[in-house]
């Protein structure tokens, strides 16, 4: 077993809200390797986007690194500032949500994926475009020569995605952020979109951090899973064994409120109540308000996320790890 | 399409839209009656101030005080003044002075404006709020009292102008860039600009600026109005363009005084000015038309 790749320790980011600041992202771990993919799934607002962005050290204007480390191989980077870019180039990049926001709408995308090269990896102009043409074709773009000169709003969602992929891979990366990049995107163009994305982890040994509301995608994709509510991750594990056996209320409650096509009943059991306003978490467990399970003693404190119950699959690399007091009488989906 | 997908099913979801990729704009700007009318407008009006030598039938600064005041007739189109120049002739050398003047006028601020606006919006801090009240305090200030007084300050002539505008008008550039830098910087593309590693002097201008200076070009077409009709307004008054400089504000304040019996006088240039205000605005509304970015 090698060294992780990535390795993000104790983050945590505040958000500025009028003159409040709140926690969004709340002591966040983990770690990935070389080749591996690892998933974050969570509600809109839980925190996911946040913690990529931290990594990459492009946080909005609002957000604020409070403290935590982002290691590389083992060496911490900078949090911010011309360092912090500068380590990170040709080592992180990062695919965003809304493929059509990530693209500059008035360059052409040749110009987009050849800027990397040229401009960071100062490579000469022909070379540099040759290996947007190689870039482009490598994600799957059709005639990639003859796009090179196509501007974004010419082509489709699921193509745009590509080119934005194209872009993050121009700079040679080892790992790759991927912010929901399937959300704005077809169900079909989805799963192609995955693939890709899952051809590219292994050809380029690529260590994939992949974010997203939707348990399916990151089933697809991703061998160990964290949930996350709140700012906090709620449950970590091997993706199949946590999703056979979820040791948290929360994932049980996402899990159940999936629409299941082979289920001939087909009822969404959705959870009740809403996402807590960050600024008023509720004291203690922050889900216990919608939770099923929740005791007295959930109000009371935070209850941290420990290693619980051995793991089931034993050639599985990550222990499960859950933060809810009552683990053992979650019930099977 | 008929290129083979590189990956597979690559294709399926190919729906690229038109072949037509450059012209865009130009498309655009064709469908837009204000562009097309507009641009007709100005077109002809640099093209008479450029030809004022060949086009003007006399010279204007030509007395003839043997005829004044001779009212539309065969060899004089437009009649003579009351010193006997001939009218069309200074209305066409008129054109080249205020043009002139309007277009230099706006090009400092166009550019500082945009510079300050881009640098406030992009970094914010300390700099952006000091800079922002700055703004505040000369757009609160009257501008024509200030030009006036500047032009009691430096003299009269074009050069109060250039000045006022440098100091004065550069601040509508910077919150019109600041406002929409203010939002293209929290673009995804910033970001992903930004996480490739490119440097924030190439961030500012090939990703930043190209999204944020349309609003800056609509604006400058306005504002070459306003600088015309700042020259003819000193003009009026007697403090901009002296004589015997031809110019649309000093022609209409020397043929007020004949306004009862040679209207012409005074109203062509005023007409004058009227076209040149309508056809620029008009550019800059088919402009904004076609630089609209497509969705």
């Amino acid at each position: 077993m090698s060294d992780p790749l990535l390795e993000v320790r104790d983050l945590r980011v505040s958000v500025a809200r009028g003159d409040a600041r709140f926690s969004a992202v709340d002591g966040v771990s983990f770690s990935v390797r070389a080749g591996d993919a690892f998933g974050i799934v969570g509600e809109s607002g839980s925190g996911k986007s946040l913690t990529l962005r931290a990594i990459m050290a492009l946080l909005p204007s609002a957000a604020r690194l409070e403290g935590g480390a982002v290691l590389l191989e083992g060496s911490a980077l900078a949090a911010s500032g011309r360092r912090a870019r500068v380590q990170r180039r040709a080592r992180v990049a990062m695919v965003f949500q809304d493929p059509l926001s990530a693209l500059n709408p008035v360059r052409t995308i040749g110009q987009q994926v050849a800027e990397v090269p040229r401009r960071v990896l100062g490579r000469s102009r022909v070379e540099s475009r040759r290996r947007a043409i190689e870039l482009l074709g490598l994600v799957g773009i059709p005639d990639p020569a003859r796009r090179f000169e196509a501007y974004p709003h010419q082509l489709s969602g699921g193509m745009r995605q590509r080119v934005a992929i194209a872009m993050a891979l121009a700079t040679e990366p080892a790992i790759l952020l991927c912010d929901e990049p399937t959300t704005a995107l077809d169900v079909t163009v989805q799963a192609q979109v995955l693939d890709l994305i899952d051809k590219l982890r292994i050809e380029l040994e690529l260590a994939v951090v992949f974010v997203s509301h939707d348990l399916g995608v990151v089933r697809e994709l991703c061998e160990n899973v964290a949930v996350m509510y709140a700012g906090r991750f709620v449950e970590v594990g091997p993706t199949a064994d946590l999703l056979r056996t979820p040791l948290h209320p929360y994932t049980l409650g996402l899990l159940r409120a999936v629409v299941d096509l082979d289920d001939p009943i087909g009822f969404l059991r959705p959870i009740g109540g809403t996402l807590p306003d960050p600024l008023h978490l509720p004291v203690g467990c922050a889900f216990h308000p919608r939770c099923p399970l929740a005791t007295p003693e959930c109000s009371v404190n935070v209850p941290p996320l420990v290693r619980v119950g051995g793991t089931r699959a034993p050639v599985a690399t990550q222990p499960r790890e859950s933060a809810c007091l009552h683990y053992d009488l979650v019930e099977a989906p | 399409m008929s290129s083979p997908p590189r990956f597979d099913g690559g294709t399926t979801e190919l729906d690229a839209v038109s072949e037509a990729t450059h012209i865009g704009f130009w498309r655009r700007a064709r469908r837009s009656p204000s562009f097309i009318a507009g641009a007709l407008i100005t077109g002809s009006l640099v093209l008479v101030a450029i030809l004022a030598p060949v086009l003007s039938p006399y010279s204007p600064y030509q007395l003839n005080l043997y005829h004044i005041l001779a009212g539309f007739s065969g060899s004089h189109l437009l009649g003579t003044d009351e010193l006997g120049r001939d009218v069309l002739s200074r209305l066409i050398w008129a054109t080249r002075t205020d043009l002139t003047v309007g277009v230099l006028a706006v090009i400092f601020p166009f550019c500082f404006g945009t510079l300050i606006g881009t640098l406030t919006g992009y970094f914010g801090g300390v700099f952006d709020t000091i800079v922002m009240r700055i703004v505040d305090v000369v757009i609160a200030f009257p501008f024509y009292v200030f030009v006036i007084g500047l032009v009691f300050v430096v003299g009269e002539g074009t050069k109060g102008i250039y000045i006022a505008f440098a100091v004065v008008d550069w601040v509508v550039y910077a919150r019109a860039v600041r406002s929409t830098t203010l939002i293209v910087r929290e673009s995804d593309y910033v970001a992903a600009a930004k996480g490739g590693g490119l440097s924030t002097p190439r961030v500012l201008l090939r990703h930043v600026l190209p999204n944020t200076i349309t609003q800056a070009v609509v604006y400058v077409m306005n504002d070459v109005v306003l600088a015309i009709v700042a020259v003819v307004t000193l003009g009026y008054l007697g403090l901009g363009i002296q004589p015997p400089t031809p110019d649309w504000g000093t022609m209409i304040s020397d043929g007020q005084p004949f306004i009862t019996t040679h209207w012409e006088l005074a109203t062509l240039p005023g007409i004058a000015v009227v076209i040149t205000g309508l056809g620029l605005s008009l550019l800059g509304d088919g402009l904004a038309d076609a630089l609209r970015p497509p969705s």
